[in-house]
Order: C-alpha cells, then sequence, then structure tokens
C-alpha cells in the first residue's frame, strides 16, 4: 500500500485483536504519528474520532469480536499528510449499499453513521472489498487542508 | 472513562447531567438504561445536559437518537443542554440539528417545555 511517490514512509504495520481494547491502541499509535507530522489539537480530535469509528467498525460489523480474526493496521507518515489503512478480515461489504444515514427515513435510525463522520474528518476515504474476504478502509488527512 | 450520569428535578424536567465519554460499550449502554428507567416511569419533559460531555463517537450518536426515540414513544420530550463546539458539529453532520431542540442556557431550556 506504501506510494512512496508522495515520500510515505512505512511506520506502522501491526495486526489488533478483535476487540475494543484495539480500539484505543489504535487512536493512540496514529495519533503519535498525526503529532510528529504536526497536527493542531482539533485536527487530531479529528483524526482520532476517524480512526476509531474504523476500527469500531472492523471490530464490530468486520470481524464481530472474533478472536481468530485480526485487524491489520498500518500507518505511513509524510511531510505533509498522513495515511492510515485499516482492513478486517469479516465478509465484506459494499460502501455504496450502506443506507444513506443522512436520508429523512434514516435519520432516527440507532447506527450507521460511523462512514459519514470518517468522510467528513479526513481528506480523503477508499473502502474496499478485499480478496479473499474483509473490507479495507484507507484513510488520508493533509496538513495544509487542516483549518 | 466512560459517561457518568445524574438526574435532578427543576420544577417538572428531569435534567439529566452527564460527564465523560459517551462511546461503544459501557458508556453508550448506561445512557441508554438511564432513559429507559425515566420514560418507563413516566418523565415526560427530559433534559439531557451534555455540557460536561468530552467525546461523543457514531454509537454515542445513536444512544441520543435512540432516547430521544424512547422518550417521544412514552409521550414525552427529550431535549439537549449544553453541547460543545465538537459534539454541535457531528450533529451537524448528521443532520440531528434537525430532529433535537439545543440550548445553551438551562433556564431557557427548562422554559421551553
Amino acid at each position: 500500500m506504501a506510494d512512496m511517490d508522495r515520500g510515505e514512509v512505512p511506520v506502522m504495520d501491526t495486526l489488533l485483536e478483535s476487540n475494543l481494547d484495539s480500539v484505543d491502541d489504535a487512536e493512540t499509535s496514529v495519533l503519535k504519528v498525526a503529532e510528529e507530522i504536526g497536527f493542531d489539537e482539533d485536527e487530531l480530535h479529528k483524526i482520532g474520532m476517524a480512526v476509531r469509528e474504523s476500527m469500531v467498525n472492523a471490530v464490530v460489523h468486520g470481524n464481530r469480536y472474533n478472536a481468530r480474526k485480526k485487524v491489520h493496521l498500518t500507518i505511513l507518515k509524510a511531510a505533509d499528510h498522513l495515511t492510515v489503512a485499516i482492513h478486517d478480515e469479516g465478509e465484506g461489504f459494499e460502501f455504496s449499499a450502506v443506507p444513506n444515514p443522512l436520508s429523512e427515513e434514516n435519520l432516527l435510525r440507532q447506527s450507521g453513521r460511523g462512514l459519514l463522520l470518517i468522510q467528513a474528518f479526513v481528506d480523503k476515504l477508499e473502502v474496499k472489498r478485499r480478496e479473499p474476504g474483509g473490507t479495507e478502509v484507507k484513510m488520508v488527512k493533509y496538513l495544509d487542508k487542516a483549518s | 472513562m466512560s459517561v457518568k450520569l445524574s438526574t435532578r428535578q427543576v420544577g417538572d424536567v428531569t435534567v439529566i447531567d452527564a460527564t465523560g465519554r459517551i462511546t461503544l460499550g459501557e458508556g453508550a449502554s448506561t445512557f441508554r438504561d438511564t432513559v429507559r428507567d425515566l420514560a418507563a416511569k413516566g418523565d415526560k419533559k427530559i433534559l439531557l445536559n451534555l455540557s460536561d460531555v468530552t467525546y461523543i463517537d457514531s454509537s454515542g450518536i445513536g444512544e441520543l437518537v435512540s432516547g430521544f426515540t424512547t422518550v417521544t414513544n412514552h409521550g414525552g420530550v427529550l431535549k439537549l443542554l449544553g453541547l460543545s463546539k465538537r459534539v454541535k458539529d457531528l450533529l451537524q453532520i448528521t443532520k440531528l440539528y434537525t430532529v433535537f431542540e439545543v440550548f445553551d442556557d438551562e433556564s431557557t431550556a427548562v422554559r421551553s417545555f
């Protein structure tokens, strides 16, 4: 996944357990790198939320807390941006098939807002199915677009 | 730290003071149980004070919506008080500003019921 043309350096490539402690661990690891890049407090909050939402999706909806399945976390660092990829070993899903949480009929649904929040808090979001199974969520946050 | 909740009466309005984080897991379920209990015992005017809530994730947002629906289904009204800028931003992003009545000032909120 590394894109050396953009000056990215791999910082972390690790497997995490399918539990909620891993959500905290992933957030801590990503925020440490984001701080090194120079994101301000408000942007760190957004990055942290995006990572937490993505990790919760992977642990809860992807791997369904299955102890035999792992969550793969990759962090890439560049001078002007941060890239985080999180993929699970679940059944996968089609991004386009996720009900729009902003539709009138979905506003009062209890769940289904995670991807919306991730989209709002990062500059680039890619969601793709992986073979033989699972979903990869790749997020990019640029320093110069931070406000 | 997950969320801590306490309730108090201001006239006929039940105020829930929340402190901490409303996120997936214990925080969200604590909130759900509290609202459900209040609605079940007949409290119709519920004001959720989020002034000391430091963090809400999408699960927490889901619990706010669930609480709103529970209270509404019992013939009551749930309103929000004291949202931080970050929580306000979440409600904007999720379009829930169109669902919840939100107040910055408690006495104004209490009078609005």
